[in-house]
């Protein structure tokens, strides 16, 4: 990297022109964070010739309050405070061409309680800008200042579970399958199979709304019907995640209340409704003591890449800020994307009151959550119950483990689907709480259950091989003890 | 019918040494356990008869056992569940909570329906044997 550049000042800083962002003031090498800024990290690929620094230095100001030229209005405000700051540079270990920089914001810079204004300011406009050829924002430092200016979930793990009656295992649901096409009247045969047979939800896919084979009014119908009859079937309580999203909100608050009127205890939302939408169907679960799903549909246009566009972990901040219950976190075994490692550490920042610096899971920064409620990260996309070990080894209790195809495509019907993976997560469970070694047992505890659980037997025969040993596109980089770290 | 309630309900019936187990686990966690027992399992019947206080000195598996057999001694046609608390900031909830006894024969659950506006129904269901 070339030497440091200097910012300039006074008369000369403000002379009509073109400078350099670095020589308006946004790097500043020596500049430590308040504990009141905001710190994100961006992965930046200059282009040729661009010396890192500078890009950098553009980033800060692209984000904050720079424009290309030098205009004298700065001098009518404390423009110094305004500007974001760039102040570390660091090549990222293994890709040449690509650098993590830093940059800290000013708290006066954000609306307190707003992911819109948020977002627009940190990915507002810097991701087109001309020097740069790719950039991804991988993680950001939110102070307690202004975490404490959103509510955040409105129901959080620990009261969800009080109000299923369920402990010390992970939930368990399944995604209504086809998602397209049924009626409402077999649509709701599905639901009630599933939760009979076992599960603690089902649930509607993104794109299951109001279409002509099964408008929302006939689906929300059936479904409670088989939520109702499953639940007296089995003594339990139950639950189908009606998905409200709509093409407006005003539609979106009538399928909600529709729902509430049904005795729902769970609504959904695709994370493509946009953040002020999800930020008002939040207060409105509040208020109506409703559990929030989000389906993280869209997501895998901006977060899959990793060198351009935000990764999953802000993704997540953002909306246990913006406050869901539930969010689609991956499963690292099943078909979708997700390194073991990365996808940990999306949970952990669903999950953990504090989350401290892990480079390994990609987590940057040290984040206190101040008390925001917890959310339930859910596994979910091309998982069935031989994996059963390895997902209550990655993931934990707290976690809604989704299995569709793995119920609704199992030989012995859904109910028997249903039953495999509830008698192989209990048995788990037990073993693992007994004190075995699941990782490396797991399977042999599988087989012994499945000895007087023939549903298991059936699902073990026909899916026990199927694995996705895909690579990974996006994984931490990092190494294990950075020269470069602070 | 055999209601599903609990962390275990899907496996055959604990055994003792199994519950034992178990206990060890909470007790590992720095969990308090207690024992609850009730007639009624509808699944909004929070509320469960508490067999003394959650045992929160009490850090040995063998007098949390010598509880349950005794709950299960007074109360033996009724359901029984091992509970166990975490104290700690962020949790302050139930951690695990599992079926020890069960009554000789289970009720189960009529579903009532009431017809209201355009096609919704009210549901309520009540625990019959």
């Amino acid at each position: 990297m070339t030497a440091q550049p200097t910012e300039l000042r006074g008369k000369e800083r403000y002379r009509a022109g073109v400078l350099k962002y670095a020589q308006m003031g946004y790097w500043n090498g020596d500049y430590v964070p308040k504990d009141t800024d905001l710190i994100a990290l961006f992965r930046i690929t200059p282009q040729d010739g661009v010396d890192p620094i500078e890009a950098a230095a553009a980033v800060a100001g692209e984000s904050s309050t720079a424009t290309w030229t030098v205009v004298w209005t700065d001098r009518l405000t404390a423009a110094d405070q305004y500007r974001a700051k760039a102040y570390r540079v660091d090549p990222v270990p293994g890709r040449p061409g690509e650098y993590f920089c830093y940059v800290a914001y000013d708290l006066i810079l954000f609306e307190p309680g707003s992911i819109a204004n948020l977002t627009a300011s940190i990915i507002g406009n810097v991701f087109s800008f001309k020097p740069l050829m790719a950039a991804r924002l991988e993680d950001m430092r939110l102070p307690v200042a202004y975490v404490k200016t959103f509510k955040g979930p409105p129901t959080g793990i620990v009261a969800e579970r009080e109000r299923l009656d369920k402990f010390g295992r992970p939930l368990l649901g399944a995604t209504t399958k086809p998602k397209l096409g049924l009626s409402g009247k077999n649509y709701g045969r599905v639901v009630y199979e599933g939760l009979k047979g076992g599960l603690d939800f089902m649930k509607d896919d993104e794109n299951i709304n109001s279409q002509p084979f099964m408008h929302w009014r006939d689906r929300f119908l059936y479904c409670m019907e088989a939520v109702n009859r499953a639940a007296a079937e089995t003594g339990e309580i139950k639950g189908h995640y009606l998905n409200i999203t709509a093409g407006t909100m005003e539609e979106i608050y009538r399928r909600a209340e529709f729902a509430k009127e049904l005795g729902s205890c769970i609504v959904m939302i695709d994370l493509i409704i946009g953040y002020t939408a999800i930020q008002s169907i939040s207060e409105w679960c509040r208020s109506n003591d409703m559990i929030l799903h989000l389906h993280r549909a869209g997501h895998g246009t901006y977060t899959r890449q990793k060198n351009h566009g935000i990764s999953f972990r802000v993704i997540a901040k953002w909306m246990r800020l913006a406050g869901v219950d539930h969010i689609h976190a991956g499963t690292a075994v099943g078909k979708l994307e997700g390194d073991p490692m990365t996808v940990q550490g999306y949970y952990n920042v669903c999950r953990e009151l504090k989350n401290e610096v892990d480079l390994a899971r990609g987590i940057f920064f040290e984040q206190d959550w101040a008390d925001t409620l917890k959310v339930m990260p859910v596994a979910s996309g091309g998982i069935h119950a031989g994996q059963m070990h390895q997902l209550l080894e990655l993931f934990g209790n707290d976690v809604v483990l989704q299995f569709g195809g793995g119920t609704i495509g199992h030989p012995m019907g859904i109910q028997a689907g249903a039953t495999a993976n509830r008698v192989a997560l209990e048995a788990m469970v037990l073993a693992r709480n007994e004190g075995r070694d699941i990782a490396a047992e797991g399977p042999e505890i599988l087989r012994a259950a499945a000895r007087w659980c023939k549903p298991l037997e059936a699902a073990l025969d026909v899916w026990g091989n199927i694995s996705f040993n895909y690579q990974s596109t996006d994984t931490s980089d990092f190494v294990p003890t950075p020269a470069t770290a602070v | 019918m055999r209601i599903t309630q609990g962390t275990f309900s899907f496996l055959p019936d604990l055994s003792d040494e199994q519950i034992w187990a178990q206990i060890e686990y909470c007790l590992r966690n720095d969990w308090a356990v207690g024992v609850e027992y009730t007639d009624d399992p509808h699944p909004r019947n929070i509320f469960w008869e508490m067999w003394g206080n959650p045992m929160f000195d009490l850090k040995d598996a063998a007098g949390v056992m010598m509880e349950v057999r005794a709950c299960r001694e007074a109360h033996s046609d009724s359901y029984i569940r091992v509970n166990a608390f975490d104290s700690s900031r962020g949790f302050e909830t139930v951690m695990l909570s599992f079926i020890v006894n069960r009554p000789k024969v289970e009720p189960k659950f009529v579903l009532t329906r009431t017809e209201a506006n355009s096609r919704v129904q009210r549901y309520s269901m009540k625990a019959a044997l």
